[in-house]
C-alpha cells in the first residue's frame, strides 16, 4: 500500500487531528500529514469536508472521512491486523464512546474557552469549574475501565484514551499561562499516571506538540478572535 | 439466562424512540419504564448521573448512555436485523449524518421554531440549507439504509415524526414547501412502515406540548 493512499488533512496543534495520527499509528500505516491553512482554505479540504470544512480529514483510496471520533473508529474498522483501539465487549465499547461523546460535547468547549483566554484576562470560576468537574469525572471513570492496566483501555491505548489524551496539550497551555493546576496528584492522581503512561507511548510521543508551540498557535488564534469580534 | 431489557423514556421524546425503533426491528423483548422529566425518578438519576436525562437502557442490569451509542450497542449485542452497513466507509458515512443531525440540523429547526425576527430568518436559511445535504444523502434510496430501515432512518427519524407538528404549531413551511421531494417521501416511507408507525406518539398530544414549549421559549426570549 503506497505512503499517498493515506492522507491526513490536518495541522500540528490540533487535537482533533492528534486523534487521526495516533489511531494511524497505532496501526502502523504510513499515512502523508498534509498541514493546512486554516484562514485561506484548500480546495482539497472544502472538497473533502464541504459541510463543516474542518481539519482533521481522513482521505483513504480518495475517500474522505471526517469527525475525529468517526476517523478512530474507521481507522479501527479497516486495520483489523493492528491492535484493536476499541474494546472487544460491547458494553466498554459502550462505555468508551459514552465518554468520548461527552468529552467532545459537554467538556471541551470549556477547555477551548479557556486556552483562548489570553494570559491576564479573567477565567471565569464557572468555566474551570466545568474542566474541573470533567476531570473529576474521568479520574472515578478510569478504574472501571483499565482492567489494572495503564491506560482507559487496558494494557494498551484505547478509544477513550486518544478521545482524552488529545487534550492534554491544551491542558498543559492552561496550566502554564494562567497559572492553575488541572491535572494534580491530589485530586486526579489516576490521570497523572495515566498522562504520563500516555504521553510517553509510542504511538503518541512524537505527535505530542510541545506546550510553548502551542502557546505560540494559541496566541495568534486569541489575536485573531480579538481583531474580529463578529466571528 | 432470560435476558433482562429495560428502556427508560418518555411518552413523546424523539431520542428514546430511536432505541423503541431498534429494539422492535430487532424482535427484542423489552420493559418500558415512562419518566416524567419534571419529576425524574431516582432510579434515572442513579443510572444517568451525568447528564439526567433519557434514553437509559438497562441490559441486565448494567445502564447504556445517549441514543446513538445506545445503538450501536444494540447492533453489537443482537446481531439480527443488522442496522449499520457492513463496509466502513458505508458505516463511517451512517455515523457522520447521525452526529450532523444530532448537532447541526436539529439544533436549527429548533432555533427556526423558537427564534423570531432576523433570527429566525437566519435559522431557516441555515435549515434550508441542512435538509438540502440531507436529501442529497437519500441518494435516491427508499431508506437512508438502502432498501430497508437502518441506523441513519432511526438518527433522522424524529423528522417525519416532529417536523409536521413543528409546522403546525408555528406556521412556518420547512418540508412542506415541497422543495425537498425525496425527503418527503423518505418523511412518507419510514412513517407507514409498520414497526415505525405502532410506536409514533399521539399527534393531537404532540402539538399541544410542542405548542407549550415553544411558547414558553418565544415569551422568555432570553439568549441561551
Amino acid at each position: 500500500m503506497s505512503t499517498t493512499e493515506v492522507k491526513v488533512l490536518g495541522s500540528t496543534g490540533s487535537p482533533f487531528v492528534m486523534r487521526a495520527v495516533i489511531a494511524l499509528n497505532i496501526k502502523s500505516v504510513d499515512y502523508e500529514l498534509l498541514e493546512q491553512n486554516l484562514v485561506v482554505k484548500s480546495e482539497l479540504l472544502l472538497k473533502s469536508n464541504p459541510i463543516y470544512k474542518k481539519i482533521p480529514v481522513l482521505i483513504h483510496a480518495d475517500k474522505p472521512i471526517c469527525e475525529s471520533l468517526v476517523i478512530v473508529q474507521y481507522i479501527d474498522e479497516v486495520w483489523t491486523c493492528g491492535p484493536s483501539i476499541l474494546p472487544s465487549d460491547p458494553y466498554d465499547r459502550a462505555i468508551a464512546r459514552f465518554w468520548a461523546a461527552y468529552l467532545d460535547d459537554k467538556w471541551f468547549p470549556s477547555v477551548r474557552v479557556i486556552v483562548l483566554t489570553a494570559e491576564g484576562d479573567e477565567v471565569k470560576k464557572e468555566t474551570l469549574q466545568q474542566v474541573a468537574t470533567g476531570l473529576e469525572l474521568l479520574e472515578d471513570a478510569f478504574p472501571k475501565c483499565n482492567k489494572d492496566g495503564n491506560f482507559f483501555g487496558g494494557e494498551r491505548i484505547g478509544y477513550l484514551d486518544i478521545a482524552l489524551g488529545c487534550f492534554l496539550p491544551c491542558l498543559r497551555v492552561i496550566e502554564k499561562v494562567h497559572n492553575l493546576k488541572l491535572l494534580d496528584e491530589a485530586k486526579t492522581p489516576n490521570l497523572c499516571k495515566w498522562a504520563e503512561s500516555f504521553c510517553s507511548d509510542a504511538a503518541v510521543k512524537d505527535v505530542i506538540p510541545e506546550t510553548d508551540k502551542l502557546i505560540e498557535f494559541a496566541k495568534v488564534l486569541i489575536a485573531k478572535i480579538k481583531a474580529r469580534p463578529s466571528n | 439466562m432470560a435476558e433482562e431489557v429495560k428502556l427508560f423514556r418518555t411518552w413523546s421524546s424523539p431520542f428514546p424512540l430511536r432505541i423503541v425503533w431498534a429494539l422492535k426491528l430487532k424482535g427484542i423483548e423489552y420493559e418500558t419504564i415512562l419518566e416524567d422529566l419534571q419529576n425524574k425518578s431516582s432510579l434515572l438519576l442513579q443510572y444517568n448521573p451525568v447528564h439526567k436525562k433519557v434514553p437509559v437502557l438497562l441490559h441486565n442490569g448494567k445502564p447504556i448512555l445517549e441514543s446513538l451509542v445506545i445503538l450501536e450497542y444494540i447492533e453489537e449485542t443482537w446481531k439480527q436485523h443488522p442496522l449499520l452497513p457492513e463496509d466502513p466507509f458505508e458505516k463511517a458515512t451512517a455515523r457522520f449524518w447521525a452526529r450532523f443531525n444530532d448537532e447541526e440540523l436539529l439544533p436549527s429547526i429548533w432555533n427556526a421554531s423558537t427564534k423570531q425576527g432576523k433570527e429566525q430568518e437566519e435559522a431557516i436559511v441555515q435549515v434550508e440549507e441542512n435538509l438540502k445535504y440531507v436529501e442529497e444523502e437519500l441518494k435516491g434510496n427508499v431508506f437512508f439504509g438502502g432498501e430497508t430501515i437502518g441506523y441513519l432512518d432511526l438518527a433522522f427519524g424524529w423528522l417525519a415524526n416532529l417536523v409536521s407538528v413543528l409546522e403546525e404549531v408555528t406556521g412556518l413551511s420547512l418540508t412542506a414547501s415541497g422543495k425537498f421531494p425525496l425527503l418527503s417521501a423518505w418523511m412518507q416511507n419510514f412513517s407507514d412502515a409498520p414497526v415505525i408507525k405502532e410506536c409514533w406518539p399521539p399527534r393531537d398530544k404532540l402539538i399541544i406540548r410542542y405548542q407549550a414549549m415553544i411558547e414558553k421559549y418565544t415569551a422568555v426570549a432570553a439568549p441561551k
